[in-house]
């Protein structure tokens, strides 16, 4: 068997037993956040009884590893439970409301997509921006440009996001009404409305995920550029630039891959604020919401999706890094 | 003949702790065109630094103080980036020491050989690749259309270097500058090379620097020798005259070096039990053997060298013998006892008696480490001994290994020369009180005047303390002034043992045969006759055939 495609079988696997870890620390986590569900939603005045009788209803009487294993094999089978927070009490109003009761994938679903969304937008903008920006960081090394390169990034990482998110906002919505400063999107709308609508928390988020990529594509080049095969290019006669991108880039590339991964991971999962700032309907919000109303099947899925989109990125970007190894792809 | 490249009082700096040291102090170097120099010296003589100076090209870092390089009547010196990217690669090339460092990884041999000529405008690349078959035709590699197509990695480091002066060739360069290109190889690999860029140099009339360290090679390459040590020029002299009057002390010292010879030491007694019994080992990595039956003795007070090629098993089975790598069969015994083979197993005193030296002593010392840390550890693992004593005892030490103890005893690795860390390296072995030490190349990563030193020491200590050595080299020479006797392995077999003597007296095994017919000699004829004798057109391949 080609060597390539039984590392990728095994990371597979790995990946797979890791998003099986995590589940069972989810759960675990969840489980031990003080307070439940139904504390939560009948207040201080709640009876004995009627707490009892929602977690009868919920299922949160039953012992912790049952309801793991429960919500595993729903979770395997693409059922990640119903929403605590949007179901239909059957024992509170006497009729057998269940059918009622809104799915969690109902809820999380067009949020899951409006995430993706604007990660997708902002990974569009801000990957080719900061390896080209590494790129000419390199090729440019200690000059003013490189300087001034690393000096904004690092000022931008270094911003809390929604100081960032703010002065975009009185720059390109307030000052110069250009784009919109809420980015409220349903789910009939047009691209181009939603793009117009997404730009500005793209553009904030390229700012904060930029430096980090930018910097590691400058550094892993800059790394190289000792090595015996660059200093043979550069006595073959051969331009600077072309040195960079042909000779040094293709070695550098599994570092990089590595941090664009970390990156396009934290768009999807650390968002949360950026969010809030643009009232933008992600998955982010919905996730702090339902932590503080102890919505525990919600902040379940949430985590799983999380987590796996972690694992599946780190994943691809493992692949990719052996892929772009020669001495993989084409084995003695 | 016409002159092709003037380099004019020359003076080149490196910086270091913001000071710039000098490195070339004004040397002068001329060159004919079609005419081959050759330039030698030790390592830190500036050789490389001078041969990049003749590209107009400085390493970062480096910078050309003074004077001027006069390439067919451009200043290189003064000439833009511009000028000078224009004649890289298209009028003057550069062959590299290790070819497989100097292949990008990432692209296909053939790839890299094209860049050149499409990015200088000289041909376009379909021509380009057609005219790479042709040249590593004419370089004997084999398969030459198709092994452009591999990544370097797929490649042998002899056929890399090869495509490597076929990439050089690439622009019909007026001058190429080789920097060591046969350092890294093996002897036997060595003159396939050297025959090659021979004759292309030859059939296209290129001029060329040749740079090395070592004088045979240099005897069969240039025809104008120069000699540089730590940044001037000793002398410069055509080579037949360079060869049989060197007129300076220090030239004459080079040449001297081979000549460092141990007497023949009085045959073993028959019934003496060997210090090391190495019997029929066969060992491996993972489920692929590397080494099949491998047997020979070592007696108290004598030097076993075991040579052969990279990759014949010479230190898997130095690893046996360290228990590092526990043999799949065999047995190894010390002084007729039989050794575990997991070092784990072994007791302190079984290990104390089987000591290391290893090839590159930069790696193998602690850099954090003091000397007399260094030194102290197996002096306090083993003997026991601490403070005060500890303390006198690395002084010894220190003293046996011929470095002033008060100097030394305080320093860090960094702040000492290659000889010196292998010194201490020695002192390190030492301080076990061992009555057996493995020598892993310990000399191939020095100079000759160096190896030289850290030979004789060797053998003052061999016959002050009756020690018994293994000496692993692929350096026939070394063989020659250290050896009692010698096991010549292949392929993870041993083709030929026996008392120097007889080794290097006909009849030969053949494999035997062929590496000492391809030492290079001082003699500039020897490559010539040595082609001559072996049939020129497929020098390596009819000798290897000639054996089987």
């Amino acid at each position: 068997m080609n060597p390539v495609f039984k590392i990728i079988l095994q990371r597979l696997a790995l990946g797979l037993l890791t998003l099986f870890i995590v589940s069972v620390v989810i759960f675990t986590a969840v489980n031990m956040l003080p307070g439940d569900f139904a504390e939560a939603i009948l207040g201080q005045g709640a009876t004995p009884e009627a707490v009892a009788a929602i977690r009868r209803d919920l299922g949160l009487d039953q012992d912790p590893v049952t309801r793991y294993f429960q919500w595993l094999a729903g979770a395997v089978q693409g059922d990640l439970g119903n929403s605590f927070a949007q179901a239909n009490f059957a024992s509170f109003v006497g009729t057998e409301g269940s059918a009622n009761m809104a799915s969690v994938a109902n809820q999380i679903g067009p949020r899951f997509w409006n995430t993706m969304f604007l990660a997708g937008v902002t990974a569009l903008i801000a990957v080719p921006f900061a390896v080209i920006l590494g790129i000419l960081a390199a090729l440019y090394r200690n000059s003013a440009f490189d300087k001034f390169a690393n000096m904004f990034t690092l000022t931008s990482i270094s911003s809390p996001e929604f100081f960032l998110a703010y002065i975009l906002i009185l720059f390109l919505a307030v000052l110069n009404p250009m784009l919109p400063s809420l980015s409220n999107i349903y789910a009939d709308m047009g691209l181009g409305e939603r793009l117009e609508k997404t730009l500005l928390p793209a553009l904030t988020l390229t700012l904060v995920v930029t430096a980090h990529m930018m910097r590691m594509t400058r550094a892993a080049i800059i790394n190289l550029l000792a090595s015996p095969y660059i200093e043979m290019a550069r006595l073959k006669g051969i331009s600077p630039l072309r040195v960079i991108v042909k000779h040094a880039l293709p070695n550098a590339l599994a570092p990089i891959i590595n941090v664009i991964a970390l990156n396009l991971a934290y768009l999807i999962t650390g968002v949360v604020v950026v969010e809030v700032v643009f009232v933008y309907p992600g998955i982010g919000q919905l996730f702090v919401d339902s932590v503080k109303i102890r919505d525990i099947p919600v902040v379940q899925a949430c985590c799983l999706i999380f987590a796996g989109a972690y694992i599946l990125l780190n994943l691809t970007a493992d692949i990719m890094s052996i892929l772009s190894n020669p001495r993989l792809r084409h084995p003695k | 003949m016409s002159r092709l490249l003037t380099m004019t009082d020359i003076w080149i700096e490196g910086r270091s702790d913001e000071v710039w040291n000098p490195i070339i102090n004004g040397v002068d170097l001329h060159l004919n065109k079609g005419e081959v120099l050759g330039l030698i010296g030790e390592s830190g003589a500036g050789k490389s630094t001078m041969g990049l100076a003749a590209m107009g090209f400085c390493r970062d870092g480096v910078r050309i103080a003074k004077g001027s390089v006069n390439f067919d009547g451009i200043d290189l010196v003064k000439a833009s980036a511009e000028v000078k990217r224009g004649l890289l690669g298209k009028r003057i090339a550069y062959v590299a020491q290790s070819a497989a460092a100097s292949f990008n990884p990432a692209h296909k041999i053939i790839e890299q050989h094209t860049e050149g000529p499409t990015q200088h405008g000289v041909m376009g690349k379909s021509e380009s690749e057609r005219d790479a078959m042709e040249l590593y035709a004419k370089l004997r590699l084999p398969h030459p259309e198709e092994i452009g197509f591999r990544y370097p990695h797929q490649v042998s480091g002899g056929q890399l270097q090869r495509a490597m002066t076929a990439m050089a060739m690439s622009c019909r360069p007026d001058l190429i500058i080789f920097d060591e290109p046969t350092t890294a190889l093996d002897v036997t690999t060595q003159i396939e090379v050297l025959a090659s860029i021979r004759d292309i140099v030859d059939q296209f009339g290129t001029a060329a620097i040749y740079i090395t360290h070592d004088l045979a090679v240099v005897a069969q390459m240039a025809d104008r020798i120069k000699v540089l040590l730590r940044g001037d020029e000793v002398e410069t002299q055509d080579t037949r005259a360079m060869l049989s009057h060197p007129k300076e002390d220090y030239t004459k010292s080079l040449w001297a070096v081979r000549e460092f010879k141990r007497p023949q030491k009085p045959p073993v007694h028959d019934r003496a039990t060997p210090v090391v019994s190495v019997q029929g080992i066969t060992a491996g990595y993972g489920k692929i053997d590397v080494l099949y039956d491998v047997s020979f003795d070592i007696h108290e007070g004598r030097t076993v060298a075991v040579v052969g090629e990279s990759g014949s098993g010479k230190s898997t089975t130095a690893r046996c013998i360290t228990g590092l790598l526990p043999p799949r069969k065999g047995v190894i015994e010390f002084d007729g006892v039989a050794l575990p083979l997991d070092y784990r197993k072994r007791s302190k005193d079984q290990l104390r008696q089987v000591q290391m030296i290893y090839q590159m002593a930069d790696t193998a010392l602690n850099p954090r480490k003091t000397i007399g840390e260094i030194i102290g550890r197996p002096v306090e693992f083993y003997m026991g001994l601490k403070g005060r004593d500890k303390r006198r005892r690395v002084e010894e030490l220190l003293d046996q290994i011929e470095l002033p103890a008060d100097r030394y005893i305080d320093r860090l690795p960094s702040e000492l020369s290659g000889g010196q860390k292998q010194r201490i390296g020695i002192a390190r072995a030492l301080a076990a009180e061992p009555r057996f030490i493995i020598c892993d190349e310990v000399t191939s990563a020095l100079d000759q005047l160096v190896a030289e030193g850290i030979l004789r020491l060797l053998a003052k200590l061999q016959d002050e303390l009756k020690l018994s050595y293994m000496f692993i080299t692929h350096d026939l020479a070394t063989v020659r002034s250290i050896a009692d006797e010698v096991v010549v392995m292949k392929d993870g077999e041993v083709v030929e043992q026996g008392p120097k003597v007889e080794m290097f007296q006909p009849p030969h095994h053949p494999y035997t045969d062929l590496l000492l017919s391809s030492v290079p000699e001082m003699d500039p004829d020897w490559l010539n006759t040595l082609l001559k004798e072996r049939g020129v057109d497929n020098i390596g391949d009819a000798a290897v055939q000639k054996m089987d």
